[in-house]
């Protein structure tokens, strides 16, 4: 009877650093055969590869336990979706069915958010490009609206004078937490008397009344102790711009930019050790509120949440399509699904697990994509059984930003699933093909091409 | 054959050790299944022949494993 068939391979011993921390391919080796209950083999051949997948039940089990830690801490709290994460209706849908609000940044989230149904009142407008017309509906539909330079003040005054009443406005500020780098591109600085200037000049045109700050500092925060400096700084700004200008403030919102579990690029803790609990973050944040504010204050606050809630949620399966060796020996794979569908792969060591249990010695390998482009890799240094074509690697986690900031370059990108919570699996958006490229193009009659046989001059 | 891979000590258990130089390497059983028919002379069709005999493997897999596996042990200055 003839045996199991394990590849060919042969690696150098090296003495020194590597060898000290030997693992068992055996026991290091990740597998994953199923997501939510559904078999990889199933989801494939249903929908394709690559696939991406999300789970509804890791998705609202995040929503809840981070909107738990906050509610149990401060009383009065809401989250805003952060569109830009990830905006696929059904993922949208799902955050707005557990309560938050729409934060969107542009003019394109807002009619996605409008189309989907969330009314203006709902609706949190940040973002460095809001147009005239844009900002007339915002205002007119209710929405929240934070300031982030002088133009757009000049902007809502105009808004304000063709509604022929006050517009209530939120400010977005920028301020040093100790995080480096320290964004400062967005709305107006408080150390250097940006915002109070602002608001000065806000108060002085006598058509906008301020009721909100607003404040992000930046993404992957890993200090929760940042976010209760940004917090007491906030809170204090508010307290002088309500005596120096009867403004008085309704709502905090403290951004986003809580880590989900991954590892990122050039770190060495892995994240179940570098990444804090939500809990730590809603400790400092209501600690932070619990000493600044006077008693019985509670302004209105707002968590914009996206990473730390949707990034676990979701898979891409891919499919191993060649194997080679590269010229210095390095094993090398070329998978289905590249950077064109994963951005954040410029900064994620993902999380890569196999779809069976592959035997042999593990290579140290690189994985690239599809593309023809030198940049497109996935890992480059990720330890791999021998494998060959039609292995699958499921890349995680990918919920955040993938399917926001994707490229249609030279593939078409493809269908996403949700896994609901009762198991059933919901085409939630259908791959792409050659109409969705070409149905924004219009080709030029004189351009056309001659059908294939007629003469140089023939034709119109 | 190369003097190089005549000199090599093999074991069972996937260790590789080359006399002349003091490497050592690590290597899977077909690797070493391998490196024995090198060492005995056969040629890469018949090593690839020899291997679908002993496991469940395609002809066409095995001709691009032994190739692949050939060109590692050139890297290593072994063949």
């Amino acid at each position: 009877m003839k045996q199991t068939y394990q590849k060919p391979v042969i690696n150098k011993h090296r003495s020194g650093l590597m060898n000290k921390f030997g693992w068992s391919p055996v026991y290091a080796r990740k597998i994953r055969t199923e997501i939510d209950g559904v078999p990889i083999d199933r989801l494939v051949e249903q929908f394709g590869s690559p696939l991406f997948v999300y789970s509804e039940r890791a998705a609202r089990r995040k929503y809840r336990r981070m909107f738990n830690a906050f509610s149990t801490r401060y009383p009065n709290v809401v989250f805003g979706w952060s569109y830009k994460t990830n905006y696929l209706q059904a993922i949208c849908a799902l955050m707005h069915q557990e309560g938050a609000l729409a934060e969107v940044v542009s003019a394109m989230e807002y009619d996605k958010a409008r189309a989907l149904g969330v009314p203006g009142e709902r609706i949190i407008f940040n973002g460095p490009h809001k147009s005239l017309p844009v900002l007339e509906r915002a205002v007119a539909e209710g929405a929240t609206v934070n300031i982030d330079h002088l133009d757009e003040i000049v902007d809502l005054e105009l808004v304000a004078r063709k509604l022929g009443r006050p517009v209530t406005v939120g400010l977005r500020l920028n301020l040093d937490a100790g995080i480096y780098p320290q964004w400062s591109r967005f709305g107006f600085n408080l150390e250097s008397g940006q915002a109070l200037a602002a608001v000065k000049r806000l108060a002085f045109g006598k058509l906008l009344r301020l009721n909100g700050l607003h404040c992000h500092l930046g993404t992957f925060i890993l200090d929760p102790q940042a976010y209760a400096r940004q917090v007491q700084k906030m809170v204090a700004f508010g307290y002088e711009v309500e005596q120096a200008f009867g403004f008085a403030i309704e709502q905090l919102d403290v951004g986003g930019g809580l880590p989900s579990q991954i590892r990122l690029k050039g770190t060495y803790l892995p994240p179940d050790v570098a990444v804090p609990e939500v809990d730590e973050y809603a400790e400092a944040i209501a600690q932070a509120l619990s000493h600044a504010l006077r008693p019985g204050d509670h302004p209105r606050l707002i968590i914009e949440s996206g990473r730390g809630i949707i990034d676990e949620a979701g898979w891409l399966i891919s499919t191993i399509i060649g194997a080679k060796r590269l010229a210095d020996g390095t094993r090398a794979y070329v998978a289905d699904a590249g950077i064109n569908l994963l951005f954040t792969s410029f900064w994620y060591k993902f999380n890569v697990e196999l779809d069976r249990q592959v035997g042999g010695i593990d290579e140290t390998s690189v994985i690239y994509g599809p593309l023809c482009m030198n940049i497109d890799v996935t890992d480059e240094g990720i330890p791999l059984p021998p494998l060959k074509r039609g292995h699958r690697l499921i890349f995680s986690p990918v919920g955040a930003y993938n399917n926001t900031q994707w490229l249609q370059f030279i593939e078409y990108r493809p269908n996403v699933v949700l896994v609901t919570e009762t198991g059933e699996v919901e085409l939630i958006r259908e791959a792409e093909d050659l109409s969705d490229i070409l149905r924004r193009e219009r080709l030029p009659r004189r351009l056309a091409l001659k059908p294939a046989g007629a003469t140089p001059g023939e034709g119109s | 054959m190369s003097d190089q891979l005549s000199r090599l000590a093999l074991s069972d258990e996937g260790f590789v050790f080359n006399p002349q130089t003091g490497d050592s390497f690590q290597v899977s059983e077909t690797g070493i299944v391998v490196i024995r028919l090198l060492k005995e002379g056969r040629s890469d069709e018949e090593i690839a022949a020899r291997l679908t005999d002993l496991y469940e493997v395609s002809l066409e897999e095995a001709q691009h494993d032994c190739a692949d596996f050939r060109a590692r042990l050139k890297q290593f200055e072994l063949a």
